[in-house]
């Protein structure tokens, strides 16, 4: 090849790089291992992690262990789906586009809304760029958020409005939800978006109804986020007044992961579908007549548009959408609805036998779906860290997401715990706080 | 001209559904709780199921079989995108990052309980350092254009810690549209800065450009046309003597591992995109991983929380007063550093040495072979990814997107097209190092036979493509009428 | 391409600009449709709003490319074309006509010097046009 190319050697083609900034070493890097001796390097550190196949698993805070049915793995496996690229090509690119055009009807549907993008990162960033598009919209300065939005998303929406020295806002929820007089005083003329999140972090229900009429008479956009997961058994955001829907969709059969790679789920309402974020996959017809897919409204994005468009995202989470989509598609109507019927069912059993516990009890008294707060009468971080000995993953204590809830532990409970682990739970809570 | 015999595979999900069909297995309620919607308010209830599909299970393995039959992906055809670095993808990456406890970890297990994982996050954070010369890596940020916006954020950060109000980011006209557009995020006026004919920055209008208003530079290396840029070394001092940071978006970084590193260039920041560079699947879109490095000045800026250790003990460090916050909730796509780091380690640095200088040649081949029937973008040598013009064909009628779809006829994915912008009816092709010399010159074979056709017989190549799924589609028709779900009444 | 209407006066952004007695209408040239390939989505400004001469009033977007609209006058926008958001080919079938995008009350009449007329814009077409 070296005389095809007309080279002495590989050297010669490394011409331009400065002969100062070479390296003269290789780099210091741990030794390669043979396969075998990697596959036993890597599990041995992977057993050292308490992994939810080993242990009951009662953590949430945006991440759950919904069950991931078996044919996912094999079918996102197929090499044509999983090492393919973004379909520049459509014609060669159709199984990608035709599921993402699925996704995208899919996420609409669940939503309540007109139009779903092919997904952003995760739902911290989702939000993130529901704030920067209320902006782009209203062009009004301000981000309110209600105090139940998860800490951590609230944290990537700050971040990204850095830049455009937006400014947040927060609204209290002493009781767990919406305080919403205090929310009225702080939504107005400044507000581009008003952000509720339903359950929010605490597991707690929202009125979005409510808010989305405060955010409406102030000219405000209504940023709703919310679990996809619950979706077959709760209302769907557009339908309560929501103008753009975002959510962390890790739920739908994308494996935990120690979160990431997540799935951030975007919708809008028609009118606003050109100020969108993120790929929107089209149909449309070829040469012949027969049905395609396309990308399209592609001048929104930073390869047509570069400095004006609506987001810098590229690469998204594709595979995460087709696990999603298949999730959906193997659920079905029926079984999406199931999945929420049990997981609230669970939660409701496991709140009234952890408060049961003498000195245990809930830390806010209004409905909640999947998962809770409690207030416990001995540090949670101590309890949980015992509980991690019995097997099991009781909670997330919440100290470090707010000191006034240093005692409170958040507790989710989805359709795959089960009867005998919930009861492992109180058992073994009720020994860890002394009662 | 030949035509498939079958007629391609044309259904949606939707379209094969049958109430009543189910292809999910629940167990049934095992807790006394009849029905919680009772402990719901009403409003808050959906009051009719979602319009999901209603297929069973092998409905749905046969369709996704059969829709995944519709794409070409890396493990069937030759996909030369040019600074995607399309290589293999190990399938061993695949089993470790499905070990359970990888896969099945939550992300607020206590730190206690995640050691395995934490230790291989920070052993791989710094693998990342030692390859980009770098001082400190936060592997939070989800994609490049994340990893960008990262490393503009901190950039600016630094300049307000110093009380500097810098207002500008200069960014070649060859820049890949994300280096803008993140920018821009990140409040900035974008300047470009003008490229030579042969698509190297140039050095002049750089330096007209540099005074105390400007923030940062960013830059790829190798540049976007495949080269070098030869005078990278003294665009990073020209930068420094300003007060300008500099910005290496690390795209292209197949060409230089263990040759040379952003760091001994004069980079201060530099991001990785995991989903090239180090083998992790590019999944139809991602998810991909673009974890950021930077030099010591610019460490208290990282992503919070960033993975540390004491002693033999990880842990996640909360304590960053002067981070820029997070780019996502948790704590990177972990996913995915698992298998950067089963490649890492099936690598070693000789191995990663041999990936750059084989993918160095096989561009370079692919160049020399071409020479004689399509335009260089610029003289060679190139580094792992060349651009031609297809300028001359466009004489005769035939453009570069014409020559792509041919391409597909004729068995092969096509590289990337019209970009960079710089560049005339523009080939980008970036073979890889993965990539055997016999599948090489399939590929120049393919791409002669092409330039000789647009002599003798165009309209083959304008008819492309015949043999795929379906033909060339109407992208005007989906911009002016978008439909972006299904319904029932349009099928 | 034929040459252009003699009876217009004409931007270095492709746009034309059309006197009508004291209003003015406005549009995008033949050479810029041809540029730009199939329009679809014409972003045009409200009744009512303020346009400055050479600075942006809306967007006009391709399948593969997106181009700002600029003011050939500074004036008050009076009427928008209401076909162009159902039908934004009409812009490539009839730039000149049924393509037409805003009509404004212009506020500075002497402004008319800083455009170009149909042979000096043509010549600069022919140069390439930037």
């Amino acid at each position: 090849m070296l005389d095809v190319i007309g080279a002495g050697s590989i050297d010669d083609l490394l011409v331009g790089v400065p002969a100062k900034a070479r390296l003269a070493q290789p780099l210091a890097l741990a030794p390669a291992l043979a396969e075998s001796d990697l596959v036993r390097h890597l599990r041995e550190l992977a057993a050292q992690d308490a992994d939810a196949d080993s242990y009951a698993c009662f953590l949430g805070g945006g991440s759950y262990d919904h069950y991931v049915p078996s044919p996912i793995n094999h079918l996102i496996s197929r090499g044509e789906f999983f090492t393919a690229y973004t379909p520049y090509q459509p014609e060669a690119s159709q199984g990608t586009l035709r599921t993402i055009f699925e996704y995208q009807t899919m996420m609409a549907e669940l939503a309540g809304m007109d139009v779903a993008n092919a997904s952003i990162y995760d739902g911290g960033s989702s939000l993130a760029e529901g704030a920067l598009m209320a902006h782009a919209v209203t062009s009004r300065p301000e981000i309110v958020l209600a105090g139940g939005v998860h800490p951590l998303h609230r944290r990537v929406v700050a971040t990204y409005c850095a830049g455009p020295g937006l400014r947040l806002r927060d609204v209290a929820s002493p009781d767990g939800v919406l305080d919403l007089d205090a929310a009225g005083k702080l939504v107005g003329g400044k507000t581009a978006a008003f952000v509720v999140q339903s359950p929010n972090f605490y597991g707690c229900l929202e009125d979005v109804r409510a808010a989305a009429e405060i955010a409406h008479a102030a000219g405000a956009l209504l940023v709703v986020s919310a679990d996809p997961v619950n979706l077959g058994v709760l209302e769907a955001p557009g339908r309560l007044g929501a103008d753009i829907y975002v959510g962390e969709g890790q739920g739908l059969g994308v494996p935990m992961s120690y979160g990431g790679p997540n799935l951030g789920v975007f919708a809008a309402k028609q009118d606003l579908v050109r100020r969108m974020p993120g790929r929107l996959v089209g149909a449309t017809v070829d040469v012949d007549g027969e049905r395609g897919f396309v990308l399209t409204l592609q001048t929104r994005e930073q390869h047509i548009r570069r400095a004006k468009a609506t987001s810098n995202i590229c690469t998204n989470v594709a595979l995460c959408a087709l696990m999603a989509t298949i999730y959906l598609s193997l659920l079905g109507k029926q079984g999406l609805v199931k999945v929420g019927e049990l997981s609230a069912a669970k939660a409701h059993y496991a709140a009234e036998r952890l408060t049961a516990i003498p000195g245990v009890s809930l830390r806010f008294r209004v409905p909640f779906f999947k998962e809770f707060v409690l207030a416990l009468p001995k540090p949670p971080e101590r309890v949980a860290a015992r509980l991690v000995k019995d097997r099991i993953l009781a909670g997330v204590p919440l100290k470090s997401f707010d000191r006034r809830l240093k005692d409170c532990l958040l507790v989710a409970v989805t359709e795959q715990r089960t009867r005998e682990e919930i009861d492992r739970l109180a058992t073994a809570l009720a020994k860890a706080v002394g009662a | 001209m030949s035509r498939q015999a079958t007629p391609s595979y044309d259904q949606l999900v939707f379209e094969l559904s049958s109430p009543g069909r189910i292809g999910y297995s629940l167990p049934a309620c095992d807790v006394p709780v009849a029905d919680a919607r009772a402990f719901l308010p009403a409003s808050a209830l959906r009051a009719e199921a979602p319009a999901l599909p209603e297929v069973s299970e092998f409905d749905v393995v046969r369709h996704y079989s059969r829709l995944s039959r519709l794409n070409y992906g890396l493990d069937t055809h030759f996909y030369p995108l040019g600074s995607c670095t399309m290589k293999y993808n190990p399938k061993l990456n695949e089993d470790m990052a499905r070990l359970p406890g990888f896969g099945r970890l939550h992300p607020l297990t206590p730190e206690s309980a995640a050691q395995g994982a934490l230790g291989l996050m920070h052993a791989l954070a710094q693998a990342l350092a030692e390859i980009a010369g770098m001082d400190a890596v936060s592997l939070q940020p989800a994609a490049g254009a994340q990893g960008e916006l990262a490393g503009i954020l901190m950039i600016r950060a630094y300049h307000l810690a110093n009380r500097e109000k810098r207002t500008k980011v200069l960014v070649p006209n060859s820049a890949h549209g994300t280096n803008p557009a993140s920018t821009a995020i990140a409040g900035y006026e974008v300047v470009e800065v003008k490229s030579t004919a042969n698509g190297e920055v140039d050095v002049e209008d750089l330096a007209r450009h540099l005074d105390t208003e400007v923030a940062a530079f960013m830059i790829t290396v190798p540049n976007t046309l495949g080269m070098f840029e030869p005078r990278i070394v003294e665009m990073t001092e020209l930068c420094h003597a300003k007060g300008v940071q500099v910005y290496m978006d690390g795209a292209n970084l197949n060409a230089i591992l263990g040759i040379t590193r952003p760091g001994d260039l004069g980079f201060d920041v530099c991001h990785f995109n995991l989903h090239k560079t180090f083998t992790t699947p590019h999944g139809g879109g991602g998810p991909g991983a673009g974890p950021v490095g930077v030099k010591a000045h610019l460490e208290p800026f990282l992503p919070v929380p960033v993975v540390t250790r004491q002693g033999e003990r990880y842990g996640l460090d909360w304590r960053r007063p002067k981070s820029i916050g997070k780019l996502q909730a948790f704590w990177g796509n972990f996913g995915m550093l698992v298998r950067a780091y089963t490649y890492l380690r099936t690598m070693g640095a000789d191995g990663l040495r041999a990936v750059s200088e084989n993918a160095v040649l096989n561009a370079n081949y692919i160049l020399k072979r071409l020479e004689p029937h399509y335009a260089a973008a610029a003289p060679g040598p190139c580094m792992h990814e060349c651009v031609v013009s297809a300028r001359r064909q466009k004489k005769l009628g035939v453009s570069a997107m014409d020559i792509a779809k041919r391409l597909l006829d004729l068995g092969f994915y096509a590289p990337s097209t019209y970009f960079p912008l710089i560049v005339e009816e523009a080939l980008m092709i970036e073979p890889t190092e993965t990539e055997s010399k016999q599948t090489l010159d399939a590929f120049c074979d393919a791409m002669i036979r092409i330039a000789r056709e647009a002599e003798e017989n165009p309209s083959v190549i304008l008819e492309a493509p015949v043999t795929t799924p379906v033909r060339r589609l109407d992208q005007t028709k989906a911009a002016r009428e978008p439909k972006l779900r299904w319904s029932r009444a349009e099928r | 391409m034929g040459s252009v209407p003699s009876d217009l006066m004409y931007t270095k952004e492709h746009e034309w600009a059309k006197t009508e007695g004291d209003r003015v209408r406005v549009g995008i040239t033949a050479y810029a449709q041809e540029q730009l390939g199939d329009v679809v989505f014409v972003e045009l400004p409200k009744v009512g709003a303020t346009v400055i001469q050479h600075k942006g009033f809306g967007v006009v977007e391709s399948v593969k490319a997106v181009s700002d609209l600029f003011a050939p006058l500074s004036g008050t926008v009076v009427e928008v074309n209401a076909e162009l958001p159902n039908a934004p080919e009409v812009v490539n079938q009839d730039p000149y006509g049924r393509g037409w995008m805003i009509l404004i009350a212009p506020s500075d009449p002497a402004q008319r010097a800083n455009l170009l007329t149909a042979a000096l814009y043509e010549a600069f077409i022919a140069e390439g046009g930037h």
